[in-house]
């Protein structure tokens, strides 16, 4: 998709790079405990005995957690598998109670899928590239650890052990710091439409295990380095420019990368070997034997396959069919809130072209202006569809549409939206389909211009707009433009 | 007066109902033979309030006609591997040593709801690995037996139940919760010479227990006959949710479906149990119980389970294997023992923690687990392992398709001394070759008392059965008991 | 397979326990002789066979989605070797 070369002393470079995103299911619960995953709470009240593996304590499974891998699963058109199977990742460290991680090794609930991306998701004609997913597998995410609160020791929060997590593991499919961008947020979006992870990188509900090599062009694969727990997208396309060329670097100078556990640090944007985590590794898998496997029937994947949204390639491709132009399509589907607000917008009766042309040029300028996401907007879709169907069956014209808009965000500004029809009402400004007097001001206007009449008449068909225009603003904007459009014709012949 | 430690689980929890005597009473004899009996060592932690305390509900719920339950004033041992709110639970480490639990194992509280009490809290081996009880870090547990030759020497009441065998047969108490992984409820009973019974792998929750090996674990009753064993295992038994391996069934009542006359059933008799240099009293002793059996009515058939001799091989990778993983939450962070020595950081304090606080043999367990789960050993050792386990499965369902019980010895051997087989932690494996075959199976398994060896000490024999038929399994324990005549008891030195 | 004094102290770093030098050597017999009684499991001809996953036939439950459980702070607390505040301290870590 893009050819991203780093220039060495010995010639060019590619880089290989895989993804391991752990991300967040979305759950009331944990993936083995009955504890709540709710974010900031006080330390160590969202833990039951099980999550602090006191003794005794033994692990069941939450349903939804499963169910939401499935569906993420199916969402990327993956192989899903049936029988599973949860396996005990063995490691020491203080964030980690048990002293293994239950996760999913030799048999994870879902198999191989793929993920279309492309470098720009605005741009309809951004030519496009298939990542593919090794795996999905679910499993606990460990608690917290907090070294700045004591000169001689580290404090730990168990609030997160046990919170469940998907790993969705790329294959190294991914040749560019812009294709790991566009892959990470195209995933992101999957996430949000499939409601299995909210995405929120700066929440920690999603973070990526960078996988980076060099090689020469087609050359034999490099060895990797594996940078953890990457938390912004900027961030991770720093680490990979910063660790790719680190590679080069050292190769070219005689040097050998070794395969290690690397920590990206953004103040720095470089990443450094974490020296502390490389203790001979030796995870000492097996399947946990408090656990049975995890068989999935019809039933259970009927749902999964049934409660699944419609998904961004796919209604991307509808709102085309619907005659969107394929950049107001690309747009709107990008993201799930856009998406979903526009579809809301449908819902109230909106028509599709008249709704995605207003998101995009009103509702998106003003958004700007305020310096607010979607998700914040003073305006919900139904005050909006309420708008634009005054426009629609003609009540206000466009110009007064704007007038309305406004005026609907200062009331919102002011505490109390007030509503479009009331907004109307109140000031005035319906339209108006009196032809008498819209003669009357045309009558007026061609007298004040006869220079611009003739100019027009002799061919200067530009000048239709200068006559709609005054005519409108004679009007104060009230009159249907239709009809000054049907009448202007008519008088200047 | 009634002599209180000479009554059952049954006799108590019917003296109690009709009104004979008080609740109260039993627990205020028991728990005098308990702090009587210190030199047997069989209790870490003595409960005598707690004991009154449910004695003194019982009495009080039958004083105002209230129903009582199933075994309601019956004061019985906890092993000390069941985790007890408010009272030390160590599973006899020096890891767990001031340990005490906010909360309550399954079946523990399930023996509470029942009416029962507790004396107190039994010694065992160390993480219930051992099998003669030295691997205690509060002790050794002394059998009450002594051989006949007048010699003094302590011996092994088994393991790693050993505190119960020991504190049932020297009549502390009428009944003890066991767990038997590979063999500690049934090898410690035939040591001492009760009952104790292993019913189907998820029949008891897991729930509360520390665990050993997961997928072995498994809990039950001991008592001194079969009855007893058959009320205490409705009691503990049932369905948990909190446990995922629990199984969802109903308890049955396997005390009123009692019955001895055993027409119709087809007892196996494994040859592969018959080892080469089986012991003389050992081998009469299973022909014995085979002529009993016999007499009451069952038809004895020959049978193979050719898998047996990698019973205990496989056994000793499987086991290890999960416990090196199940004990890694012994690091001293959230309870239990920490060692800090100066300037370590986290990882030196786990080392020091563990190896302070692990016995010698649960390191060498956790050491045997972790290297056979290594990169590169996990195929050859454990796989290895798991597949044998489900070919040693399949020959117990091919058994079945020619018998419904099989009969074979509990132990190759009677109780040894303290210290004959500690030299050599292989010498002290090969103790559970008979037991391990069915833990690994999963299925119910029984050791009652079949006899005496020559030096006088109780031998056990075991009976195994289809998962989920510990019915069959105890009808026949009680047809062995009411011929084998075996009133045989330790003597009273302690 | 053998394993070798340098193969023990690498089992006990993984282990998390620490070992003395008497130890180790005392170990490594041990294990060795453990390890060569259990290797008679290579014999067994396991061709098709697969690994057992549940000794009793069962099928694994799933739990509702629901929170019944935490808020327990006191007692996940109750036991902790160094406890500070609401938290359970350990040596500084230093990532």
């Amino acid at each position: 998709m893009s050819e991203y070369r780093i220039q060495g002393n010995t010639g060019e470079w590619e880089v290989v790079i895989g993804l391991e995103v752990h991300a967040q299911i979305t759950s009331e619960s944990k993936l083995f405990s009955g504890s709540s995953t709710g974010f900031g709470a006080e330390p160590n009240s969202h833990v039951s005995l099980v999550d602090a593996a006191m003794p005794g304590m033994l692990p069941v499974p939450n349903r939804e957690c499963l169910r939401q891998a499935v569906r993420t699963g199916m969402a990327i058109n993956a192989q899903i598998n049936r029988w599973s199977r949860f396996d005990r990742k063995n490691y020491f460290y203080a964030d980690l109670p048990q002293g293994y991680q239950i996760s999913q090794l030799y048999h994870p609930i879902v198999g191989e899928g793929e993920i279309e991306v492309t470098l720009n998701e605005k741009d309809p004609d951004s030519p496009t590239k298939k990542i593919g997913i090794e795996r999905i597998h679910v499993e606990q995410d460990a608690g917290k650890l907090m070294h700045d609160q004591h000169p001689t020791m580290s404090f730990v929060d168990l609030n997160r052990s046990g919170v469940a997590l998907m790993e969705i593991v790329s294959r190294p499919d991914i040749s560019s710091p812009q294709e790991a961008g566009a892959y990470l947020k195209k995933l992101r979006s999957i996430l949000r439409y499939v409601g299995s992870c909210d995405g929120n990188m700066e929440q920690g509900s999603m973070r990526a295990d960078v996988n980076v090599s060099v090689r020469k062009p087609g050359g034999e694969l490099g060895t990797r380095t594996e940078t953890k727990n990457v938390n912004s997208i900027r961030f991770m396309m720093q680490a990979i420019e910063y660790e790719a060329q680190r590679q080069v670097d050292l190769i070219e100078s005689g040097g050998a990368v070794v395969q290690e556990t690397r920590l990206f640090d953004p103040n720095k944007q470089e990443t450094r070997s974490m020296r502390s985590k490389e203790d001979a590794h030796d995870y000492r898998y097996f399947p946990d034997p408090d656990l049975l496997p995890v068989e999935l029937d019809d039933a259970f994947l009927e749902e999964c396959r049934a409660s699944l949204p419609e998904l961004p390639d796919a209604k991307r491709a509808r709102y085309e069919a619907m005659g969107l132009t394929a950049y107001n399509a690309a747009v709107l589907t990008a993201e799930a809130e856009t998406a979903f607000w526009f579809e809301d917008l449908l819902a109230e009766g909106v028509d599709a072209k008249q709704g995605s042309n207003w998101l995009m040029s009103e509702l998106f300028g003003a958004l700007n202006k305020m310096g607010k996401t979607l998700d914040e907007s003073p305006i919900n879709p139904k005050q909006a569809a309420e708008l634009l169907g005054l426009v629609a069956d003609g009540t206000i014209s466009g110009s007064i549409a704007k007038q309305v808009f406004e005026i609907m965000l200062e009331t919102a500004a002011q505490g109390s939206i007030m509503a479009a029809s009331a907004i109307v009402e109140e000031k005035g400004l319906k339209q108006t389909n009196d032809t008498g007097a819209i003669e009357a001001e045309i009558a007026k206007i061609m007298a004040a211009n006869e220079d611009k009449v003739t100019e027009y008449r002799s061919g200067k068909d530009k000048l239709f707009g200068f006559f709609v225009g005054q005519t409108m603003k004679a009007m104060q904007g009230k009159a249907n433009p239709q009809i000054i459009n049907d009448l202007l014709k008519k008088v200047l012949g | 007066m009634t002599d209180f430690s000479r009554l059952g689980v049954a006799a108590i929890r019917d003296g109690v109902a009709k009104g004979e005597f008080k609740a109260v009473e039993v627990a205020e004899a028991l728990n005098a033979r308990v702090s009587a009996a210190k030199a047997l060592n069989a209790f870490i932690v003595e409960t005598p309030e707690k004991a009154i305390e449910a004695a003194q509900a019982v009495d009080a719920d039958r004083a105002a006609g209230k129903p009582l339950g199933k075994i309601a004033g019956v004061p019985i041992g906890m092993k000390d591997l069941f985790c007890t709110e408010g009272v030390q639970t160590t599973a006899a480490s020096h890891i767990l040593e001031g340990f005490v639990p906010t909360y309550e194992s399954t079946v523990s509280a399930n023996l509470w709801k029942a009416g029962a009490g507790m004396l107190g809290k039994l010694n065992l081996d160390q993480f219930a690995m051992g099998s003669s009880n030295e691997t205690s870090y509060f002790g050794n547990v002394i059998s009450p037996w002594r051989r006949n030759d007048g010699s003094t020497a302590a011996l092994a009441p088994g393991g790693s139940s050993g505190g119960s065998s020991s504190a049932i047969a020297a009549r502390l108490c009428p009944a003890a919760t066991g767990t038997d992984t590979g063999g500690s409820i049934r090898q410690p009973a035939a040591f001492v010479g009760i009952s104790g019974i292993k019913p189907t792998y998820g029949r008891c929750s897991r729930w509360g227990v520390v665990a050993f090996a997961s997928s072995l674990d498994q809990a039950g009753p001991m008592a001194r006959d079969v009855r007893d064993c058959a009320i205490m295992l409705e009691a503990m038994a049932g369905f948990d949710p909190k446990d995922s391996t629990s199984l969802d069934l109903p308890v049955p009542a396997w005390e009123a479906g009692l019955n001895s006359d055993l027409k119709g059933k087809r007892i196996g008799i494994p040859k592969e149990y018959r080892l080469d240099g089986i012991d003389e009293d050992i081998a009469k002793m299973w022909d014995n119980g085979i002529a009993w059996l016999k007499d009451a009515g069952a038809e004895i058939v020959d049978i193979s389970l050719p898998h047996t001799k990698y019973a205990l091989p496989a056994y000793y990778i499987i086991a290890p294997a999960e416990a090196s993983s199940n004990l890694a939450r012994y690091d001293g962070v959230r309870f239990g023992l920490r060692d800090l020595p100066d300037g370590a950081g986290l990882q030196d304090m786990y080392a020091a923690t563990r190896a302070a606080g692990f016995g010698e043999e649960v390191r060498r367990r956790i050491m045997i687990g972790t290297y056979v789960l290594s990169a590169g050993f996990y195929d050859a050792y454990y796989t290895q392992a798991q597949k044998v386990r489900a070919l040693i499965a399949r020959d117990f369902e091919n058994a079945w398709a020619s018998c419904d019980l099989i009969l074979a010895p509990t132990a190759p051997s009677a109780a040894f001394g303290l210290g004959e087989k500690n030299a050599d932690p292989l010498s002290m494996y090969l103790n559970d070759v008979f037991a391990v075959p069915a833990s690994l199976a999963g299925l119910p398994a029984m050791s009652v008392p079949g006899g005496l060896s020559k030096e006088g000490l109780p031998l056990g024999l075991q009976i195994i059965g289809k998962a989920l038929d510990e019915q069959a399994v105890l009808n026949a324990g009680l047809a062995i008991e009411q011929r084998s005549g075996f009133t045989a008891e330790a003597g009273e030195w302690w | 397979m053998s394993v070798d004094k340098d193969t023990v102290n690498k089992i006990a770093r993984l282990s998390r326990v620490a070992i003395s030098d008497a130890e180790a050597d005392k170990m490594v017999g041990e294990l060795n002789g453990i390890l060569a009684w259990v290797e008679q499991l290579g014999e067994v001809d396991v061709t098709g066979i697969e690994p057992m996953t549940a000794v009793i036939p069962n099928k694994l439950r799933l739990r509702e989605d629901v929170v019944t459980d935490g808020d327990v702070r006191d007692k996940v607390l109750a036991n902790a070797p160094a406890k500070e505040g609401s938290f359970f301290g350990v040596p500084k870590v230093i990532e």
